[in-house]
């Protein structure tokens, strides 16, 4: 039977933490966990969800959790995995829980070399597209046109110049065993994913869009349903990775408005319609390549 | 027990070896490479059974390392110069989580400019870290040092890292006749290593937590009396070590010639023997010098330091150091131990061997007469006259 | 079983752990006090499809018989649950 809310573990492993109202974050790491069980090993950088969740003595997380070096998650998960196989110990799942900073810049060496030596570990990106946890500033994953605290929209620039960065293809072109895409928007999708990734044997990895209120200027009770609309309208897709295939699981029929997806955020508010127009077309030949590339 | 012609760094992995590592992150530096080199081999044919991990820097050695220590496992680690320094920011952080890890530093100078050759730079601008700090002088005592480092450091009353450092390539490339005790008296030293420090399945904890203004301090406190016992922990490491394996180690410190002695050259690793070749020539003459060598420098001999000096007219600090703008890192913490002690006589610092640079015996025989003269100083060695930086 | 709220709260120098590490799931202090609005669940209307508990970022909304119900200590109040109801079985009530 598939995953679902009837399914699921009922237990809550991530409970009383200080997350913002409406966390898309602390959304997907409560799910994994979930999905995962008692036996999770958490490991979780400087960031938001360690700031919200291990602030002694008001300790967050109802199973092993430990945080880690800024640059560390994926490091740490090697080590944390290799001592408890040194000890015989094998009823455990290796489980990191990185933001986008953490993952797409600071955190991307040793992530390339924990997939390199193809430890078995599962590693999450909850990407919220910007530092959120130091108050919004710009990431390799913060999407063009985004005003950030680094990025400002004012005359002379709007906002973010940079594209976000391909994490998940960066990630499959190392031959991953798997890799996926999700969002919050669509937990049945992720929750399945991370079903998949328990019982996958080597390095796993699992970028989920997990949108911010504070960051993007939405409203707490909105985060489920952008994190639902960047998907419908084509600028985020749900996708995995296996056996050196891409698979799009997820087809919109026709994509939902662009703008209407950019207007409702606070921090796309300045883009002219040309900006809209350079967004619309970077999803159309994006979706060009995944037409032609996934299954 | 068996005699093997080791160099350093083999002397010390064998030593790893002994203490029976679970987990081992590698990463290649000059010149600290043949120990992870040497440990992938004992791996290989079996006569070791640990994790070894191919790390992709030494950021990524250290937190490997202490994730394996936060489950439970004995960690090891090596590194040197630039490595230390690029895993800089995991050092207190093992230290404030209490992860008894142990690591090797080939002591290397530090860019800029680049030079591959040994001085103490590197651990030095590390000793405000929380770890451990010992200076071994020969591939005994680095042999030894591995075997007794992670009994001190995994000592309940410690919990701490260790930082074992060998002169590079002066020690970790000199071959030198050392024994290889067996396993067997190896298992008989060294304890499993347990802990309550870890993430447990059965008892689920959460580890590496944030604590602010109001428990800081204690967090902070209870870590430096961790390093503090494990003087204690040391002399206990030492007595055991020599009811098994017949070799006597003298904790913080180690004298020679000192009982009467009214000139104290103080230092540390393997310019040692060099300094009591000279004073075993001078004594001949009739002067009566002497050596202290340093083997901690954290926890720091302060006791051992006051009580070594009480008969000396004068001292003298060699190292291979500068904290630039000041003096020699060592001094700094010689001159604070004499200072608690109430003890005023002349201490003048010598910096040599920077880069590798050698240190001659005619320059430690002529440390020996300036400090007749009874003028403390800091004093560059070979630089062409004596530099002066008082 | 989930973390949960304790009586004791370790502050003094005796109490504190030796290191950083300390029971999982330890709770000292609720999140109630953060809420402008509260979910009110209407059970005549509910039919038990799980789908606020499910999206609830704080996992304050638990199953209780074929219904659901909510741990006011911790909600937020952020209104998820009151956007994912298909039936509108969910309001947001202002805090007296």
């Amino acid at each position: 039977m598939a995953i679902s809310a009837k399914t699921l573990n009922e237990t809550e492993f991530f409970y009383g933490h200080k997350a913002c109202a409406g966390c898309g974050g602390s959304l997907a790491v409560r799910i994994a966990l979930k999905v995962l069980g008692e036996n999770a090993v958490a490991v979780l950088p400087a960031g938001c969800m360690s700031a919200v969740g291990f602030n002694f003595p008001q300790l967050c997380f109802g199973n092993n959790a430990i945080i880690s070096t800024f640059a560390g998650t994926a490091s740490m998960l090697t080590g944390v995995e290799a001592g408890l196989r040194a000890q015989g110990i094998t009823d455990f799942h290796a489980v990191g829980f990185a933001g986008d900073g953490g993952t797409a810049d600071i955190g991307l060496q040793a992530l390339s070399g924990a997939i390199d030596r193809n430890d078995d570990i599962l590693y999450i990106c909850y990407d919220n597209e910007a530092y959120m946890n130091t108050g919004i500033q710009k990431s390799s994953l913060t999407p063009f046109g985004a005003r950030t605290t680094t990025t400002p929209a004012g005359k002379n620039i709007r906002g973010n110049l940079r594209t976000k960065k391909n994490l998940f293809e960066i990630v499959a072109a190392h031959g991953i065993p798997y890799a996926a895409t999700a969002s919050v928007g669509y937990l049945n999708d992720f929750m399945r994913k991370v079903e998949k990734a328990k019982h996958i044997r080597g390095t796993k990895y699992i970028h989920i869009l997990a949108p911010c209120p504070t960051g993007w200027g939405v409203s707490t009770d909105e985060t489920v349903d952008v994190a639902k609309e960047v998907v419908d309208c084509g600028l985020w897709y749900l996708a995995e990775y296996e056996n050196g295939e891409f698979t799009l699981n997820h087809q919109p029929k026709s994509f939902s408005d662009v703008s209407a997806y950019l207007k409702r955020q606070s921090r796309f508010k300045h883009l002219t319609d040309k900006d809209i127009e350079i967004i619309t077309q970077s999803r159309d030949k994006k979706w060009e390549f995944i037409r032609k590339n996934f299954k | 027990m068996a005699k093997k012609f080791l160099s350093g760094n083999e002397a010390f992995a064998y030593g790893v070896r002994l203490a029976r590592p679970q987990v081992i992150s590698a990463y290649p530096i000059t010149p600290q490479t043949i120990v992870v080199e040497k440990l992938s081999e004992f791996v290989e044919d079996g006569s070791l059974n640990a994790e070894f991990i191919h790390v992709e820097s030494e950021h990524s050695a250290l937190s490997c390392a202490m994730g394996a220590s936060a489950v439970g496992a004995r960690a090891f680690t090596a590194t040197s110069s630039q490595g230390l320094l690029y895993m800089a920011e995991c050092l207190p952080y093992a230290a404030g989580g209490r992860f008894p890890i142990v690591m090797m530093n080939a002591n290397r100078s530090t860019a800029l400019p680049w030079n591959i050759y040994g001085d103490q730079r590197d651990s030095l601008s590390q000793l405000d870290s929380g770890w451990i700090q010992a200076y071994a002088k020969n591939a005994q005592e680095a042999l030894d040092l591995a075997l007794m480092s992670f009994y001190i450091a995994e000592h309940k009353n410690v919990s701490t890292p260790f930082m074992a450092n060998l002169d590079g390539f002066v020690l970790t490339h000199t071959y030198e006749v050392a024994e290889v005790p067996t396993q067997e008296q190896a298992d008989a030293f060294l304890p499993k290593y347990e802990t309550e420090n870890k993430m447990d399945l059965r008892h689920p904890r959460n580890l590496g937590f944030s604590a602010g203004p109001d428990t800081n301090t204690f967090f902070k406190y209870k870590e430096h009396l961790g390093i503090l016992n494990a003087k204690a922990v040391i002399g206990e490491a030492e007595e055991k070590f020599e009811r098994i394996f017949g070799r006597r180690y003298s904790g913080l410190t180690e004298s020679y010639q000192i009982e009467d002695a009214e000139y104290i050259i103080i230092t540390l690793g393997s310019i040692s023997g060099l300094v009591r070749e000279a004073v075993d020539a001078l004594r001949k003459e009739g002067r009566r010098v002497g050596l202290l060598r340093l083997r901690y420098l954290r926890p720091f001999p302060n006791e051992e330091i006051a009580a070594a000096v009480r008969t000396a007219k004068a001292l003298a600090v060699l190292e291979k150091d500068i904290s630039f703008g000041n003096e020699g890192t060592v001094y700094t913490n010689v001159n604070s131990a004499l200072q608690k002690a109430d003890i005023h006589i002349p201490c003048s610092d010598y910096i040599g061997g920077l880069g590798g640079k050698n240190i001659s015996y005619e320059e430690i025989k002529h440390i020996f007469d300036r400090l007749e003269q009874l003028q403390p100083t800091v004093n560059f060695l070979g630089i062409g006259g004596e530099g002066y930086g008082n | 079983m989930k973390p949960y709220l304790r009586d004791f709260i370790p502050v003094s120098f005796a109490d504190i752990p030796e290191a950083t590490a300390y029971e999982a799931g330890y709770l000292v202090t609720k999140n109630a006090g953060w809420r402008n609005v509260r979910p009110v669940i209407d059970a005549q209307k509910c039919v038990g499809c799980l789908n606020c508990y499910l999206y609830c970022p704080d996992g304050v909304i638990y199953r209780d018989g074929s219904k659901v119900a909510i741990d006011y200590d911790f909600c937020k109040g952020c209104g998820i649950c009151r956007n994912i109801c298909k039936l509108n079985a969910i309001t947001m009530e202002a805090e007296k």
